[in-house]
């Protein structure tokens, strides 16, 4: 089988410091890595080859320097890379990424695709089901568990407080949550090929089968107007009362808000 | 400072870093105060490749370099100098003494389980009146029909009990001094190979570190490594490569106390400031980074000299006596801006200090190391 995981290269968002003036994020000087739930979506993939054998193709938008997650998603056990990059697919948002990821992923063969749930710089968690909704096949999204029983994808989906087991025929794209697993490290040999003996494939504008008015800026129907950065919560109640009033007020507020 | 390094080196770095600071340093203080070789440690290396770095894939090894190899033990020992020593008598004595002078059966039986990461290598030429004096060595091989018998103790032998395959050195004609020194691939559970009682060490306190004793122990013919006598010349060799990895062990250290030192001067109040404010200092800081710094060149440079044929016997000479150098330095002024908690457990560099001082006595001393760099000199 054929597996196409999506992978995006984000600013580690654990180095970002945010521009108290203009209140967006300082991205210069900062590492750039492997997107946490796509780094769970390519583990997920590999388990599956591993257990039974498949091909993993990790495929990127993004500008020229993304070639070093594909680079990484090799060196970790992926078969190819490919990497879609062209200056008129720059300011996509998630409809533009999406129409373009999708039209990427028609010229594969595919029987399951695979996505993180979101990124940690845009926390949309849109691209993927929306990658679904352009090629015409189902999703399930927020995968904890998943596993490969003939021809379906068996998945649980989480919820905060509960989840779905769901299964769908294949193809289909689930995307990934990073509890999913823990992926798993590169080795040196993994680096060493893939820089040495692999290629990635880079695909440009024309390589892509997508309308121009669905890509990059002009393609994309979102307008950011103003980015905050995030406010503080009220502060909170403090109760002074022994032990027993405590907990007996802590219950009432608990049900209150329909928690207990 | 990246000396142009290449993608791979880069990334193998990160990948480096990320698992010594992942998997390496929340056990380092464990390692140390209970004298516990990290095994668990050793086997997620062993799985990921660590343990084959610069060896041919054809091999079972990684495929990588000599650098790439440095990046490694640098990055262990940045967290954990055991974990890095264990890494270092593996893969640039034991395995490389192999991969040098083994034949290609001998490379194929020994050198594929270390380079895979299947075994684990030690060596073995240090003994009791033996140590910068090869010619010292008492423990004999005598051959006797097919095979050899072995008898003698070799002391101070590193990974010595957790090992599985051991290239050790024995007179076989102890008339010959150095000349009379020849080196042999023995495997644990040979009968008549026996480990001593683990050394109660300074630092490094986790690396298994004991006597060897050969009680009329029978190796086949065939385990001679290289050929009869010339023992002195393959150890010689092969210490060369390891004074790489010791240079990059002790590099390792000096940073891993500097980068604590620079948390802590940066948090550290007196006299209602940060410590860090005060010019004494900066000025220690400042030093310190340069020699690290010097320290990194040498060790790199050395490393690129190997991967490329070039004679490196001198580099590497010099990048382990500056990298020790700089690791005891650094630590001990790290111990002191630390104060009173520099001389306590909690903040580390306690343990890196104890940990610095072995990288000026293994693999050679410090004084070794001078005279194999003065000998170049004056030839």
């Amino acid at each position: 089988m054929n597996i196409i995981v999506c992978i995006k290269q984000v600013p580690d968002t654990k180095e970002v410091r945010i521009d108290p003036v203009k209140g967006t994020l300082i991205r210069q000087g900062v590492p750039s890595i492997m997107n946490p739930d796509d780094k769970a979506a390519l583990e997920a993939a590999l388990r599956i080859k591993d257990g039974m054998g498949a091909k993993v193709i990790a495929l990127s938008m993004g500008p020229l320097q993304a070639d070093a997650v594909l680079r990484e998603a090799m060196a970790m056990g992926a078969d190819e890379g490919i990497l879609v990059s062209d200056p008129q697919f720059g300011g996509a948002d998630t409809w533009a990424t999406s129409a373009t990821l999708a039209a990427a992923i028609t010229k594969l063969e595919y029987d399951l695709v695979l996505a993180g749930r979101q990124a940690i710089d845009g926390d949309t968690a849109q691209v993927g089901p929306e990658i679904a909704e352009h090629l015409g096949i189902p999703h399930i999204s927020y995968a904890k568990e998943l596993r490969i029983e003939g021809d379906e994808v068996i998945v649980k989906r989480q919820f905060e407080d509960r989840y779905q087991l769901l299964s769908a025929k294949m193809p289909v794209l689930v995307t990934a949550l990073s509890e999913l697993n823990q992926p798993r490290y590169m080795t040196p040999r993994g680096i060493f090929e893939a820089y040495r003996e692999k290629q990635v494939t880079h695909w440009q504008r024309n390589d892509i089968p997508v309308e121009s008015e669905n890509i990059g800026l002009k393609g994309s129907p979102t307008r950011v107007i103003e980015t905050n950065p995030k406010v503080m919560k009220a502060p909170g109640t403090k109760i002074e009362e022994d032990v027993e009033k405590s907990v007996q007020y802590l219950i009432e507020k608990l049900k209150e808000k329909y928690i207990l | 400072m990246d000396m142009n390094f290449s993608k791979e080196h880069l990334m193998a770095r990160q990948l480096f870093h990320d698992f010594a600071v992942n998997e390496v340093e929340p056990w380092a203080e464990q390692t140390d105060e209970g004298h516990r070789f990290p095994k668990e440690i050793v086997g997620k290396m062993q799985e990921l490749g660590f343990m084959g770095v610069p060896f041919p894939k054809e091999i079972g090894g990684q495929g990588c370099d000599t650098l790439a190899y440095v990046l490694l033990v640098e990055e262990l020992a940045k967290v954990c100098a055991t974990t890095a020593v264990i890494v270092s008598a593996h893969t640039s004595l034991a395995a490389d003494a192999i991969a040098q002078f083994g034949n290609e059966t001998q490379k194929e039986q020994f050198l594929r389980p270390l380079a895979e990461g299947k075994k684990l290598g030690s060596f073995a030429l240090t003994e009791a009146e033996a140590g910068t004096d090869a010619s010292g060595l008492n423990t004999k091989a005598i051959r006797d029909g097919d095979s050899w018998v072995i008898n003698g103790t070799k002391v101070f032998i590193t990974n010595a009990g957790q090992a599985d395959i051991y290239v050790i050195f024995a007179m076989t004609d102890k008339t010959a001094g150095t000349r009379g020194i020849s080196a042999f691939i023995i495997e644990k559970g040979t009968p008549g190979f026996s480990f001593g009682l683990p050394e109660k060490k300074m630092g490094i306190r986790g690396s298994s570190t004991c006597e060897l004793i050969f009680e009329d122990c029978r190796i086949p013919l065939e385990n001679l490594l290289g050929r009869e006598g010339k023992g002195f010349g393959i150890a010689m060799a092969t210490l060369d490569g390891g004074r790489i990895g010791i240079a990059a062990q002790a590099l390792g250290i000096a940073e891993g106390a500097f980068e604590k030192t620079i948390t802590y001067v940066k948090e550290r109040k007196q006299f209602k400031t940060p410590i860090a404010k005060f010019q004494n200092t900066q000025f220690v800081l400042a030093q310190m980074k340069t020699e690290i710094e010097a320290a990194r060149f040498l060790v790199y440079d050395a490393a690129l000299k190997k991967d490329s044929g070039k004679p490196y016997s001198v580099e590497a000479a010099m990048a382990k006596l500056k990298c020790s150098q700089v690791a005891s330095d650094v630590t001990r002024e790290c111990v002191q801006l630390h104060g009173g908690y520099g001389y306590i457990q909690a903040f580390q560099v306690e343990r890196m200090m104890r940990d610095a001082k072995i990288t000026e006595i293994y693999e050679g001393t410090s004084e070794v190391m001078k005279m194999v760099i003065s000998g170049s000199l004056l030839r």
